[in-house]
């Protein structure tokens, strides 16, 4: 079985993590930009978060045969600091880069006057930069967020189709499909969503244009959750071809509108550095 | 040291030095620093100058400091839309709303709306509805029983 994790915080992981999703068939990652759980003081914070979105994390994910891509954004949490306003500026020198396959994760967390603007200027930023967009939705008053997160989308002129919703759950799934974005589901070891729940929307709603991620980070959650995904969907009587469109060739479709995805196999090269580091603690 | 030693120290200051220094321990400080400055704003000569202050710890997910700025300051002073999510944040993070300042004074049916929305993702999702919210829904039955 072949996996493509559409969001996963691999900054977050340990290398342990790395080897265990290869083994899970795990061969593509998307990492989004998004909060570290405390905040940031300066726009050169991300700068520096940024630059290892695009360097070292994807040197990390080829020691062990995966491809590591990321989409790059002032997340809707900080876009409430001040301090952070500034990081809208770096933006777009990020967003010509080669790894970059979306502008993400951007939408709503508190719903503020100052999220709305950031969550429209980044959407301008995607149409520029003709790529695709990763949307949050906020985890308070979900439905309502989700519906203005449609709105602003709708107004904005984007494409739907180059627009994924994130964090769906039974009452958001929805207006979604009927607003022709993506839909994406993370599935977690205790919120957001079970590989249970989620095969019961996916035998209710169908899978096109359905993403499954695992969307681990450094709170309690799960890397192999796509895979555990995928074997509940098996056990449920999807076919082996229907579980590789959601854990494969959708997000391959989806991310593969910013033209840039690169998903060869990985050449593992176990003595390769990375500006002269390697991840073999004392080894070299 | 104490959150009340230290709110002692912050009472001390000269008026025209307290924001700025406040702000700055807050930005500097550790979670028990920053804590402690958000439960002695009551007792500064501050007007709203602290609001900032009790956003920023509203976007943390640290309990002592959620529950930190939802005291007598952040009721008197936050605008309603962000009462009503940091209200939501407590439900969230599991801070019973019995420690929640401005309840149930400052709940109003925009709050009963959205934790009847969350009700009803809760059940839609097979999972416990805490028990707290019961009363602040029941309040406007208009927006109707999750």
């Amino acid at each position: 079985m072949r996996i493509f994790d559409p969001h996963v915080h691999m900054t977050s992981r340990t290398t342990d993590d790395y080897a265990a999703m290869y083994e899970a068939g795990v061969r593509a990652v998307v990492e989004p930009a998004f909060w570290l759980g405390q905040p940031r003081t300066s726009v050169a914070s991300f700068v520096d978060y940024f630059d290892g979105l695009i360097g070292w994390e994807p040197f990390r994910a080829s020691q062990f045969g995966i491809r590591h891509h990321c989409t790059i954004a002032l997340n809707p949490k900080e876009a409430n600091d001040p301090r952070c306003a500034g990081v809208l500026d770096v933006l777009p020198d990020y967003l010509a880069k080669d790894q970059v396959v979306a502008v993400g994760e951007v939408g709503y967390d508190s719903m503020t006057p100052d999220e709305d603007e950031v969550f429209a200027r980044q959407l301008e930023l995607a149409i520029d930069y003709e790529l695709p967009v990763l949307v949050h939705t906020p985890h308070r008053d979900k439905l309502a967020g989700t519906l203005r997160t449609l709105d602003v989308v709708r107004e904005s002129g984007i494409p739907p189709e180059r627009v994924v919703i994130d964090h769906l759950n039974e009452v958001t799934v929805e207006a979604v499909r009927d607003s022709g974005c993506w839909m994406a589901f993370s599935i977690y070891p205790m919120t957001k969503m079970t590989e249970q729940r989620m095969v019961r929307i996916l035998l209710d709603h169908g899978i096109e244009r359905m993403l499954v991620n695992s969307a681990a980070d450094w709170g309690r959650s799960d890397p192999l959750k796509t895979r555990r995904t995928a074997d509940a969907m098996l056990a449920a009587g999807f076919s082996a071809s229907e579980v590789d469109t959601v854990v494969w060739r959708n997000p391959v479709a989806f991310y593969g509108q910013s033209g840039r995805l690169e998903l060869d196999e990985v050449d593992v090269d176990e003595l390769a550095t990375f500006e002269g580091n390697s991840i073999r603690r004392g080894g070299a | 040291m104490d959150d009340g030693v230290r709110a002692l120290l912050l009472v001390a200051l000269p008026t025209d030095l307290v924001v700025g220094e406040l702000t700055h321990l807050y930005q500097h400080g550790d979670a028990a620093e920053r804590r402690a400055v958000l439960r002695a704003l009551p007792l500064l000569p501050i007007g709203a100058a602290a609001v900032p202050l009790v956003q920023d710890a509203l976007r943390t997910n640290d309990s002592r400091l959620i529950s930190g700025a939802l005291g007598p300051y952040g009721a008197t002073y936050l605008d309603d839309h962000s009462y009503r999510h940091a209200v939501l944040k407590c439900v969230f993070t599991g801070i019973p709303l019995g420690d929640v300042a401005g309840l149930p004074a400052r709940a109003d049916r925009e709050l009963a709306r959205m934790l009847a929305d969350y009700a009803r993702e809760l059940i839609a999702a097979g999972r416990d509805v805490p028990p707290d919210i019961q009363p602040l829904i029941d309040a406007y039955p208009e927006v109707g029983a999750p």
